[in-house]
């Protein structure tokens, strides 16, 4: 995600680009409005859409790992794609190579000391630093306990078995708490395959049309009162549907 | 060393729902005012139209209106034993940021606390003896009466255009709206949103069972409306992107959409973004605020001189900046002494969620503050003799979205990730709905908001440190709200229902409401409170908190951003009318 | 019965300011001179935004080139302080500057010449006191040819017809009110009538909407069709009064003629303006027979306006009063040239804000999320559904739109 702390667009930022209230003494930095609304031509604030390409946070290793991981946490089947083609790795490795993955904005000032589970993540560690090693620990794991082997080479049954002993906490990861990295894992994979399609995963809306969500809709006043009724219309992304192209 | 800037008639810490309110009605009687907000300019076109606002991941997830833990956060611990630490991410509450603060992101529930919950303490002793109150709860009256701040509720809810059903016309009740409330001098300025499925099918249980379900209060307003300053707003398209978001088409009521179009055409006021106030400055005597101090974003500082100063920011900081610039008494729990930071409270909610398979619910077709609701369990709406608790909260269904990140119910017993959970995940999303409780919590001797001894913010002060769990009485209180309720959801026959009573400790990690009060409490006793009944520093008499939920004694079963409003227009008359004419304490 | 009407027409001048500079300490005269200043928006040229009145500075973009309204304060060196009443009243009526330069028409004494004497040198006593400022305007930043002032002479050959303001004796004294404000003070013409290739005025079809500075200002003839017909006239004084009404708002040129001028017009101004325009006739072109629904470019269209511009505008194209403005039956939507609305739906459009309607709504940007061919498209749906008739949007004329608002931010 495009987004930036604090949150300036970047058009309305050069439109607008500083800031200005001269006083007697000097030049405040901030912005002063005063008299009328202020607005600028174009001013928009859109997420930038992920592109294909190349893996932006991944290596092809862990590339690799994680497609497999993703198509395991939601598998291919009757009712539509897996995490794999529905995109979830790469809206992972998106989210990790940006403002997500190195923690921007939270807090991350020491001391870290452990707490209370009430407390919450007390760690210096960012998501994009637990994947790199959380995704090294579980390689590292496998080769040593299925000799030599890695995670796409299991069969689909025993990837799911050793996802469930990350699931449960009953391996042991080397410097990492297996069970937090799993639920990690889940969440962000979930995510994607939830998340507009414009951040790289949920792929032809395939997690939306799953569940029957219509989207980024925003007009629902003829349906609220026809009650018992499925609502008709497909999902819409932020980029709109496929019914958006002319198909001449 | 801050440079100086021309002074100002009034400085306003913080451009939200009181803030904006304050500027309006101060530079409209012609003071010079100045807004100083940390977060940026906000627009309903430019940082939230239509077309980018519905994005589930980037605002209710990587929470893109709220304030960054970077800038600004707490710490916090359960009991005074335990060692505070950093809220490093935010996730049990969310602190809005930005011009219109958290009236951009809220959902909209326009609620009046009850009659009896201005003198609670009075009414609960009356009624049932002192004994009933735990030895360490630490509730008093407000300073105000319901009656006083009838006129107030009225001028916020026409600010907002709420709609509504009127259950208590000056007295006379009505059909249809909610028989406990106080009354009311008017009828709600527009009529009650349509209701979906699942509020339908509840409202028919609660029937069944006796009791009296109406449509909650909402400042999603049911149709076009222009508010007494002029300003236009829309119709709510039910979009299911209200709390957590923007509102892209001028139909929630915010300072972007009430206020700040006619605040912004007085020539005398002034906003001033991406300005963080460092503290209040006071006079050699301590008695007297001389203005504010505040970085830019190039990290100078600068002294704006003001003749008043209204501390309008988020409630949690509110109290900080008290605390740091050493007004009034800090609250020490020990001894019980002091009085900022004193009646921390929360809000006790829960839920029973119900899977209907038989019914298509629709549930992305919704609203902040749809659906329906009964009121028969709250404040002291229900006799509570040998009930083991004070207290109470409404309840009903009113779930707000069906955005599919956040929002994706399972039967119980559903594995967490593979086929199975793919399944029941999709036969099941458009047959679940959530209930809920919504209930007060009244505050304590140890649950309080001081200085941190450790953690710092980016500028150096000492971040906030909150010490708050809750208590027996709102466990058992939950339990028995969450029991009522899971017998009107049994009445609607689901296929499954799980009752989610609220059990200890909180969990700072798993987001229940934003509704932080007290810290700056408004009393008549300068002893137990930091504001009198006007939000006037008992200490510094040129100073007011107006009405931000930090001056709650304690927090009723309510929302409470109607009552916030009410206060803030309840302390701008109070200036304008009694201030001006003679600067000193009103009290 | 002529006589009288005349009087009508100038009755407003109760005080005549035969001699400005004479007048300047009389009230009643400055007064008035100050209402025709607003009737006539000199500020909107002659006054940047948030910069000191009448100082001059603001870029005009004509189709030849860009050209700076000039310091009209009365400081005697940069601003008109040593000008004679004659030299003022003759820049008004003739074009004609000091020692008779010619001034370029974008200074609209082509409208300007209906306005009596009595009338202009009222306006040069209120000028004369404003605060004199010391800005000296290069005001021809033209290429040439037509940075040369004598080409006017020819020019004004073709397109200007000098002479004062001559009231209708079978017309009433308010729609002769309104005539003298729209052709003169008003200068409404300016913008909406459509222009010659040189720039002149088409005569044949007043008012009858054109393009300037990137914007499409409408037919504002009594046409049905794409022009104000349907409007009442409680409607056309709503909208100048506040810049909305129950049909649209005013944003763009047209907020800014709001903002300077219609909305502190007096109420018999604005009615009599209404009158006229509502009782003067229809201009411009019929109805042509709006493109089918089943064609594929307005089906695409169909789907992107359900999506992304009911949500405001609603379904059936109603809007919503004050708030979203109207698309089914409006003159922007059905006018011929699609420059407007091209123009909002790529980089949006703030409303404008008054004091009776401050709620100034944005339209955001959509250049970001429609590419030139859904731009095209859903123009092309909203242009011809709902009753609404007008010719398809071309992706090539978005593209070249696009390109253009690019560079001009």
């Amino acid at each position: 995600m495009d987004s930036k702390v604090p949150l300036l667009s970047r058009r309305t930022f050069l439109t607008s680009a500083a800031i200005l209230v001269t006083t007697t003494a000097s030049v405040v930095h901030g912005r002063t409005f005063h008299q009328g609304m202020p607005w600028a031509p174009g001013a928009a604030d859109p997420p930038a859409q992920v592109r294909p390409g190349p893996w932006a946070f991944f290596t092809s290793d862990e590339a690799a790992t994680m497609e497999a991981i993703v198509d395991r946490l939601i598998p291919p089947d009757d009712g539509g794609p897996g995490g794999k083609d529905a995109g979830c790795a790469v809206f992972i490795d998106r989210q990790l190579a940006g403002p997500y993955g190195r923690s921007d904005g939270l807090y991350t000032l020491p001391p870290f000391m452990p707490g209370s589970s009430t407390q919450g993540y007390q760690n210096p560690d960012s998501p994009g630093g637990r994947y790199r090693a959380g995704l090294k620990a579980l390689a590292d794991h496998i080769r040593q306990s299925q000799s030599g082997k890695t995670l796409r080479e299991l069969s689909t049954v025993d990837q799911d078995k050793l996802l469930s002993t990350l699931e449960d906490g009953s391996i042991k990861l080397k410097d990492i708490d297996a069970k937090a990295f799993f639920a990690m894992l889940l969440q962000d994979t979930q995510q994607g395959f939830f998340a507009d399609p414009i951040y790289g995963g949920n792929r032809d809306m395939a997690g939306w049309k799953l569940v029957g969500f219509p989207g980024a809709r925003y007009d629902y006043r003829d349906w609220v009162e026809r009650h018992n009724e499925r609502y008709p219309l497909p999902p819409v992304s932020i980029m709109g549907r496929t019914d958006w192209v002319s198909k001449g | 060393m801050a440079r100086k800037l021309p002074s100002k008639n009034v400085v306003v810490i913080g451009l939200g729902w009181t803030g904006s309110i304050l500027s309006y009605h101060l530079a409209k009687a012609g003071l010079d005012v100045v807004a100083i907000e940390r977060g940026p300019w906000r627009d309903t076109a430019t940082n939230f139209p239509p077309a980018y606002a519905q994005d589930e991941l980037r605002y209710a997830v990587r929470l893109d209106l709220f304030l960054r833990p970077a800038q600004e956060t707490l710490t916090f611990r359960n009991k005074a034993d335990q060692i505070a630490l950093p809220i490093r991410n935010f996730a049990g509450f969310l602190p809005g940021n930005g011009v219109g603060g958290a009236g951009i992101h809220w959902n909209g529930q326009t609620w009046r606390f009850l009659p009896t919950d201005f003198r609670l303490r009075s009414h609960l002793t009356e009624r049932y003896g002192a004994n009933i109150l735990p030895d360490d709860m630490t509730i008093q009256d407000w300073p105000v009466s319901y009656d006083e701040l009838e006129p107030y509720y009225d001028r916020f809810e026409k600010l907002c255009g709420t709609s509504g059903k009127a259950g208590n016309l000056k007295g006379v009740k009505q059909d249809g709206g909610n028989p406990f409330e106080g009354w009311r001098s008017a009828e709600y300025p527009t009529p009650p949103l349509k209701q979906g499925l699942g509020a339908t099918l509840f409202a028919e249980a609660a029937r069944k069972l006796g009791h009296s379900p109406f449509p909650q209060p909402a400042s999603n307003l049911s149709e076009a409306y222009t508010n007494p300053l002029g300003i236009r707003m829309g119709q709510c398209s039910y979009c299911g992107f209200c709390e957590r978001f923007g509102c892209g088409n001028y139909s929630k009521a915010s300072p972007q959409t009430c206020v700040l179009p006619a605040l912004l055409r007085v020539p005398n006021f002034t906003a001033q973004t991406e300005s963080e106030v460092l503290k209040i400055n006071l006079d050699s005597t301590g008695k007297r605020a001389t203005g504010v101090t505040y970085v830019d974003t190039s990290g100078k500082e600068w002294e704006q001189p003001a003749d008043i100063v209204l501390l309008c920011a988020f409630a949690l900081f509110n109290v900080q900046l008290m605390l740091i610039s050493g007004i009034g008494k800090p609250y020490d729990p020990v001894s019980g002494q002091g009085v900022v930071g004193r009646n921390y409270a929360y809000q006790t909610t829960s839920s029973v969620s119900v899977i209907l398979k038989d019914k298509v619910l629709n549930p992305f077709i919704a609203t902040g503050a749809h659906g329906m609701i009964i009121d028969d369990y709250n404040g002291d709406n229900f006799d509570h003799t040998n009930l083991g608790f004070v207290g109470g909260g409404y309840m009903g269904a009113g779930q707000t979205n069906g955005r599919p990140i956040q929002t994706r119910p399972v039967p119980k017993g559903t594995p967490k990730w593979g086929a199975a959970w793919k399944k029941a995940t999709a036969e099941t999303y458009q047959h679940a709905y959530s209930l809920s409780t919504h209930g007060s919590s009244y505050s304590y001797r140890d649950c309080w908001l001081d200085l941190d001894p450790t953690y710092k913010d980016r500028l150096g002060r000492p971040l906030m440190r909150m010490t708050f769990d809750f208590h027996e009485n709102e466990l058992k209180m939950s339990a028995f709200l969450t029991e009522r309720l899971a017998e009107i959801a049994k009445a609607m026959n689901p296929t499954e229902m799980q009752a989610h009573p609220r059990k200890g400790p909180y969990d700072s990690t798993i987001y229940q409401t934003t509704h932080n009060t007290g810290g700056t409490v408004m009393g008549d006793d300068p002893q137990t409170s930091v504001l009198n009944r006007y939000g006037q520093s008992w200490d510094v008499h040129n100073l007011f908190v107006p009405g931000g939920a930090s001056v709650f004694p304690q927090n009723h079963g309510y929302n409470p951003t109607n009552t916030v409003g009410a206060l803030a227009f309840w302390t701008a008359d109070a200036i304008t009318q009694r201030y001006l004419k003679n600067p000193g304490p009103l009290m | 019965m002529y006589r009288s009407l005349t009087f009508a027409v100038t009755s407003f001048a109760f005080i005549a300011c035969a001699h400005a500079q004479g007048a300047t300490q009389d009230f009643s005269c400055i007064e008035r001179g100050h209402y025709l200043t607003t009737l006539s928006d000199c500020a909107g040229c002659h006054t940047t935004a948030g910069g000191k009145p009448f100082a001059g500075g603001v870029a005009l973009q004509t189709p030849f080139g860009t050209l700076i309204a000039p310091n009209i304060t009365p400081d005697t060196d940069t601003g008109i302080g040593n000008w004679s009443d004659d030299e003022f009243v003759s820049a008004l009526q003739d074009g004609r500057g000091r020692n008779g330069t010619r001034l370029y028409p974008a200074m609209p004494y082509t409208a300007y010449t209906k306005m009596s004497r009595d009338d202009i040198l009222a306006i040069r006593a209120y000028l004369n006191t404003v605060t004199p400022v010391h800005n000296r305007v290069n005001a021809n930043q033209l290429p040439f040819p037509f940075n040369i002032r004598l080409a006017m002479m020819v020019w004004n050959w073709l397109n200007f017809t000098p002479g004062r303001f001559v009231a209708d004796p079978h017309q009433s004294a308010e729609w002769n009110r309104g005539a003298y404000l729209v052709q003169g003070p008003g200068h409404c013409g300016a913008c909406h009538t459509p222009k010659t290739a040189l720039g002149g005025d088409k005569t044949g079809a007043p008012l009858t909407g054109a393009t300037l500075q990137g914007w499409f200002a409408p037919n504002i003839t009594a046409n049905k069709h794409n022009g104000i017909g349907r409007w009442s006239k409680d409607d056309l004084v709503h909208y100048l009064k506040t810049g909305a009404n129950n049909d649209t708002l005013a944003s763009g040129p047209m907020a800014e003629a709001v903002t300077h001028s219609t909305s502190q017009m007096k109420d018999a101004d604005v009615a009599a303006i209404a009158t006229y325009l509502l009782g003067t006739g229809q201009g411009g072109t019929d109805r042509p027979t709006p493109i089918a629904a089943d064609n594929p470019t307005m089906k695409v269209g169909a789907e992107i306006y359900k999506d992304a511009c009911a949500p405001c505008h609603q379904d059936n194209g109603q809007g919503s009063a004050q708030l979203f403005p109207r698309l089914a039956g409006t003159a922007v939507v059905q006018s011929d040239d699609p420059t407007t609305l091209g123009r909002v739906v790529l980089e949006g459009s703030r409303a404008v804000a008054t004091n009776s309607a401050p709620t100034a709504p944005a339209m955001p940007a959509f250049d970001w999320r429609l590419d030139n061919d859904q731009v095209a498209a859903v123009l092309t749906y909203i242009r011809n559904s709902w009753g609404n008739a007008a010719p398809a949007v071309s992706a090539a004329t978005v593209a070249k739109q696009r390109t253009s608002l690019a560079q001009s931010r």
